[in-house]
């Protein structure tokens, strides 16, 4: 557990919560919440997130348990990306006449 | 270490103030929105925390004066229609604390914050609902005027706050039409239901205004947070603007905003209005409303009340601990 959770020895943990809108699509996190545990961390999220019918699915994961990349999204770990054109279609030339390409 | 702002890791280990400044600058000035981790002024942070906390506390508090009438809704329709949307308000406030907490606070020291009286609540919510054409008015003024400063808060440059705007403000126009419907019900009622909606816009419509805040020549942080693209209008435009939005749908209503000096003004584009008594403001902001220490007393109570309720459910939380992830699989 990081500062943070520790912190809030009185309060329930914090959990991050991932909705899916509908069939098809992927969960996609829409916030947070206190819960003491996972069943209630659940049954709260479907009461705050959800009271519109926002969902068909939902995942609640401890807070704690996300690990993250580096705070600075400008940091190198994402630098391997940056001088690849090539992996982009628009990097090749495509003669006249070529369909379907 | 997952998503929030830690003052010791922010912009990255390696962060040098000067250069993560520059940073946070560009992504201002490119009008990008700032997230959790990135470095941020320490007065761009504190403004936001104040400006958050004040707001999700202001959803607390603000589910009161309405939930005090739920019992007495003249129908089962009115009745569930209510419940309904002071389950909202506590909605805002959970959405408000979450984006809060992103910023490196807990959420039970906000909670504390406001029980101890040192953040405050947005103070139209320390006027009374006398009667249940009260209900009426604030759906439709003060969530009305709710709405008005929110919709550009949803293009806030702090990512998180922006994020749970867009959610709030989806749920607000329900909430204005709802008032809106229950004020056009009474108004083309009995004489003496037009009276008591007439009253009730009687009781609103000043505080509704104040709920912009100070004029633009008396705010203190306004052009600081206009700076940040914390802010996006000043108090007095979008005081204006709720004017001329709120005056044509008074006459629909049929009822008629307590300012004798309303009217339209065909040089300016926009109605002209009455001066506002800001002496009136400022004591009920300093605690000196109506209702200021009923709703910190009923506040507090009910946090004392569910003391054995938070307790209860994280000693069954430990207890039960070794279960708590093995429910069914992510899929």
């Amino acid at each position: 557990m990081n500062e943070q959770a520790e912190s809030s020895t009185r309060g329930w943990p914090l959990w991050e919560v991932f909705v899916r809108s509908r069939r098809g699509l992927s969960h996609q996190h829409v916030g947070s919440l206190h819960a003491p545990d996972a069943a209630m961390a659940l049954r709260n999220a479907r009461d705050v997130y959800t009271r519109r019918g926002e969902g068909v699915s939902i995942w609640v994961v401890p807070s704690s348990a996300i690990v993250a990349n580096s705070p600075d999204e400008k940091d190198p770990f994402f630098d391997p990306a940056l001088d690849k054109v090539y992996r982009h279609p628009t990097f090749y030339d495509v003669p006249e006449g070529a369909k379907h390409l | 270490m997952y998503g929030n702002y830690d003052t010791a890791t922010a912009g990255g280990p390696k962060a040098v103030p000067d250069e993560a400044g520059q940073h946070f600058d560009q992504l201002i000035a490119a009008d990008q929105r700032i997230e959790p981790r990135d470095w941020m002024p320490e007065a761009y942070r504190k403004t936001l925390i104040r400006q958050i906390a004040q707001h999700a506390h202001s959803e607390i508090i603000g589910m009161q004066p309405e939930g005090n009438w739920i019992s007495r809704a003249p129908s089962l329709r009115r009745k569930a229609i209510l419940i309904a949307k002071v389950q909202d308000e506590a909605g805002h406030g959970l959405y408000l604390y979450s984006a809060a907490e992103t910023l490196g606070v807990d959420r039970d020291e906000l909670v504390d914050l406001l029980l101890a009286g040192r953040q405050k609540y947005s103070s139209i919510f320390n006027y009374p609902t006398l009667n249940w054409a009260d209900v009426g008015a604030i759906g439709w003024l003060v969530d009305g005027a709710a709405i008005m400063n929110q919709v550009p808060l949803c293009r806030c440059s702090y990512g998180p706050y922006a994020r749970a705007m867009v959610r709030i403000c989806k749920e607000e126009s329900f909430h204005q039409r709802q008032g809106f419907e229950i004020l056009y019900t009474l108004s083309h009622g009995t004489p003496a239901q037009k009276e008591m909606a007439q009253d009730a816009v009687n009781r609103y419509w000043w505080p509704s205004l104040m709920m912009f805040g100070p004029p633009d020549d008396a705010s203190s942080h306004s052009a600081e947070s206009i700076a940040w693209g914390i802010k996006r209008f000043s108090n007095d435009e979008l005081r204006q603007r709720f004017v001329d939005m709120t005056v044509p749908q008074a006459e629909v209503l049929g009822l008629t905003p307590p300012d004798d000096d309303l009217r339209w003004n065909d040089d300016r584009g926009h109605y002209d209005f009455g001066p506002i008594d800001w002496d009136e403001f400022a004591r009920v902001i300093r605690g000196d409303g109506p209702c200021n220490a009923e709703r910190m007393r009923r506040r507090r109570q009910a946090h004392e009340d569910g003391a054995w309720v938070r307790e209860a459910a994280r000693a069954y939380a430990d207890k039960h601990a070794p279960r708590e992830y093995t429910g069914a699989r992510a899929s």
